[in-house]
């Protein structure tokens, strides 16, 4: 009878640790897809194109009056697409949040041009982080070189240890990805469109 | 700085594990398509593989610049807002 118990206590134990593994590596594959699906659905991109588009004609009317030049104007474009990107990531990576921050602080700062604006947090002391110089392999100066390169094309990246940043890589790339393919149809559309009512009064083409 | 280093080398389990990061090179990999449309059967390099991403990640930006200007020069040329909000909203739908 012990032995039986005895067993099944060890077989209890076992599953138990093998369901949590399971699991942690279900919730490990199912970020990763998700990562995916959140950035491949065509669903996500039409309704990025839409919002963008809406924002993008919100931002027309405030600046009728200032018409911005040439050149301006495809910065405004690249910041609202790169506003309403961020905000499709929903908060839950690092680099949405800080296009979003720093386009706060912008703003704050146009306000408040007075407010003396805390120096960045450099000079903070900090617990050592594992940073890309602590692991065997990142002790390459070539490696550590790129990583640094890589923390600072991603926005908000600064600092950050290298798995995380890392995952904002691949996450960021994914939602850039998206980023032109909209954009592309976008053009596309509008280009159509624009060419279909300024051409219709000419005879159809083939 | 020399301290710290000393001191990681001694304790054995870094919190960055090679494995950890391997598994997210690999997965870099599998977004850059130029990694991932040449020959994968060998192993890149995670330097390369770091190379190619930032590359990747700079060309997307610029390709994004370049829809922007040729965006905003297409809604400044056409300013009928409302027909034409309709219009591509069917299109995208």
């Amino acid at each position: 009878m012990d032995s039986n118990n005895f067993f099944h206590d060890l077989h209890a134990d076992t599953s138990l640790e093998s369901s949590r593994k399971k699991r942690r590596k279900i919730e490990a594959e199912s970020h990763s897809s998700e990562t995916e699906i959140k950035w491949k659905s065509e669903s996500a991109q039409r309704i990025y194109a839409v919002k963008l588009v809406e924002a993008l004609q919100r931002t027309s009317s405030q600046n009728a009056p200032p018409a911005p030049s040439e050149a301006a104007g495809g910065r405004v474009v690249r910041d609202v697409a790169d506003r309403v990107l961020a905000m499709a990531a929903k908060g839950r990576t690092r680099w949405s949040r800080a296009i979003l921050a720093s386009r706060l602080r912008l703003t704050m700062l146009r306000r408040h041009r007075k407010v003396k604006k805390a120096s960045g947090s450099a000079s903070r002391p900090r617990k050592p982080l594992p940073t890309a110089v602590e692991d065997r392999k990142n002790r390459l100066p070539a490696v550590g070189n790129r990583v640094k390169i890589l923390s600072r094309l991603v926005p908000g990246c600064k600092g950050i240890p290298v798995t995380n940043l890392l995952e904002e890589a691949g996450d960021y790339i994914a939602a850039l990805q998206m980023q032109v393919r909209a954009m592309t149809a976008l053009t596309e559309i509008i280009s159509v469109s624009q060419g279909d009512r300024l051409g219709s009064s000419s005879s159809s083409q083939a | 700085m020399s301290s710290r280093r000393s001191r990681s080398r001694q304790s054995g389990s870094s919190r960055i594990t090679e494995d950890q990061i391997a598994d997210l090179v690999s997965k870099l990999q599998q977004l850059i398509p130029e990694i991932r449309n040449r020959r994968s059967d060998k192993q890149v390099s995670a330097s390369k593989v770091l190379q190619e991403t930032c590359n990747y990640i700079r060309s997307l930006h610029r390709e994004v610049d370049d829809l922007s200007q040729r965006l905003s020069e297409l809604l400044a040329s056409s300013d009928t807002d409302s027909d034409q909000a309709a219009i591509i909203r069917s299109l995208l739908m």
